[in-house]
């Protein structure tokens, strides 16, 4: 059931990854988001998320190529529901799905914390889809790094240094109680090049070249996985939480060279 | 008789100069040039605004200079925008007929590099680090596209992105006729692309953006890399600092311990939140706070650059 359901989800990612680039291929001057929303979702009615997911970046993007993103489950309890996943989208990027990130069914994530690129004044959409396959957005709006910051790599020699390198850390408990949800980072150590940029030395466009597909696993449950693009910042990391369920940690990493990145480490001490 | 052909010849010489200028220089003979100081002999600075590129200012924020040899003479940065390139051209051409043989670009950001397109055409080689001709091209579309803004597009218009005809790693003398220019290529430190100008007759270093002072430190390549740098940096025997932005040091290296203490203060408080788990979009928000009072545009960069310190020191 759960790989089905997870190959499912693949299938889903790849297909929004795959459409977007042909939606940006078309887009007019004007608002991206409704094509970018009809080439995504197939005209499925999204629903005013508020209430159900929020998602937090700084007004301003400081440093274009690392800009702070979290997102936050804020369905009610009470709700019968739950998050499957959330397709970030930057509107006014060249590629603008960032990622698709799912959610395991027990680990319980309610928050997720990464990094993106932010190119130019954008609208940044997230739409969560929950459990009974409704579609919820939400928006926030980001201004432009100033001056000389570009979302590009800053030592493009170091860039690809210890490739795959991965550091795993689950934080200190705030509460004692061993249901507590807690709080762990992935970090992959990899240029997450976006490409299209002209080689001056070699006169060739470099190649995209990037981590796009990343799954943090507790034993054999699924905790959160991520379909990246080239938004994602160099050597992406995902901060999230969890509630441990006693097993080690497992995670696999794929880049788009087909490189394939694994680690493992002990479970979440209680 | 000998008189006569002395004066003919210096006539010709006159003509020709003056074909030059309405030629070669007919943009810039109507443009004021650039207020430069001659900060030693032979060494002139145009000192730049501590402010951002704007409109108003026509991007001239960045310290730009050129140092005169008995043959020809080199240009380091050229400014902000082509309009200033050519004021910085004008001002070149108002102390000295030598030609300009070198443009040397102390790194790619806009504020040092959009004027280069007012020296092409001249005969001029373009010098940058090696690393240069591909910051060039993953940043260069970016800056083109994102100065617009701020900059408009009567500036904006006219700025090419112009690469480097000779790159330099580690070191290359340039020689401008009885005046020897050190070159020297620096491991990633403000942008992975940083070069050093030391014009040896007078031991007066252009340090490009190695240096601030006075203005905020912006970081674009790597926080511990600049720290290393700078040791090397305060080795250097000058008597005389360029930096790329505020006001000429003439107490090496003492003149850098600002900027030391602004990166060492990120290094220790950056580190500390890391080890903490304090998580990135909190820690930049407060670092450093001490040293907002101390550095112009703190607030325009100091998030970025706590950022952009952040994600590197998470990788120790």
């Amino acid at each position: 059931m759960h790989i089905m359901a997870r190959t499912l989800c693949m299938a889903a990612g790849l297909a929004m990854l795959a459409a977007a680039g042909s939606a940006n291929a078309v887009e007019s001057a004007n608002e991206p988001w409704p094509s970018l929303a009809a080439s995504l979702f197939k005209d499925r009615p999204l629903l005013d998320g508020t209430g159900v997911i929020a998602i937090e970046m700084p007004a301003r993007a400081e440093d274009a190529a690392i800009v702070p993103m979290t997102l936050r489950r804020t369905l009610a309890a009470s709700d019968g529901r739950t998050v499957k996943a959330i397709t970030v989208v930057i509107d006014e990027n060249p590629s603008p799905v960032a990622a698709v990130f799912s959610f395991g069914d027990k680990a319980n994530v309610s928050a997720l914390s990464t990094r993106v690129r932010v190119n130019s004044y954008t609208d940044v959409h997230a739409v969560a889809e929950l459990s009974d396959g409704h579609l919820y957005v939400v928006k926030t709006y980001v201004k432009a790094a100033g001056g000389c910051s570009a979302p590009a790599v800053k030592d493009a020699a170091e860039a690809n240094a210890g490739l795959g390198e991965m550091r795993f850390r689950v934080f200190p408990a705030a509460a004692k109680a061993e249901s507590a949800p807690r709080e762990a980072q992935i970090m992959i150590r990899h240029p997450n090049n976006s490409g299209l940029q002209m080689d001056q030395i070699t006169h060739l466009y470099i190649p995209a070249f990037f981590v796009d597909d990343l799954e943090v696993w507790q034993g054999d449950e699924l905790v959160v996985g991520m379909k990246g693009g080239i938004s994602i910042a160099q050597n992406p990391s995902l901060r999230f939480t969890f509630v441990p369920n006693g097993a080690n940690f497992r995670v696999e990493a794929t880049d788009t060279e087909k490189h394939a990145f694994k680690g493992s480490w002990p479970a979440a001490g209680m | 008789m000998a008189h006569s052909r002395l004066w003919r010849c210096a006539a010709t010489a006159m003509l020709m100069m003056l074909a030059w200028n309405t030629v070669a220089d007919g943009a810039e003979s109507k443009i004021a040039p650039l207020d430069v100081t001659q900060i030693a002999p032979g060494v002139f600075v145009h000192f730049g605004r501590i402010a951002l590129m704007n409109r108003e200012n026509v991007g001239a924020i960045a310290n730009v200079g050129f140092i005169v040899g008995t043959e020809s003479v080199a240009v380091i940065d050229t400014g902000g925008s082509v309009r200033e390139g050519r004021e910085l051209r004008a001002a070149i051409r108002a102390h000295t007929n030598k030609p300009v043989r070198y443009v040397i670009d102390t790194h790619m950001h806009p504020d040092h590099v959009f004027g280069n397109a007012a020296f092409v055409g001249i005969g001029a080689e373009f010098v940058g680090h090696a690393n240069l001709p591909r910051a060039m091209a993953t940043h260069g579309p970016h800056y083109l596209e994102s100065f617009r803004e701020s900059m408009g597009s009567a500036l904006m218009d006219e700025v090419r992105i112009v690469p480097p005809t000779i790159t330099v790693s580690g070191t290359l003398d340039l020689d401008l006729g009885d005046r020897r220019l050190v070159l020297q290529a620096w491991p990633t430190a403000h942008s992975d692309n940083d070069l050093t100008v030391l014009d040896v007759a007078s031991a007066t270093l252009f340090a490009g953006d190695l240096l601030f002072v006075g203005h905020v430190p912006v970081i674009d390549g790597s926080i511990l890399g600049w720290l290393k740098d700078l040791d090397g940096l305060g080795a250097v025997a000058a008597q005389r600092v360029v930096p790329g932005h505020g006001p000429l040091v003439t107490d090496w290296p003492h003149g850098m311990s600002d900027e030391r203490r602004y990166l060492n203060c990120l290094v220790d408080e950056l580190r500390a939140a890391i080890r903490g788990g304090v998580p990135m979009a909190q820690a930049v928000k407060s670092a450093c706070a001490a040293e907002s009072d101390r550095w112009a545009l703190f607030p325009e960069y100091n998030i970025r650059n706590a950022t952009a310190a952040f994600a590197e020191l998470e990788w120790e």
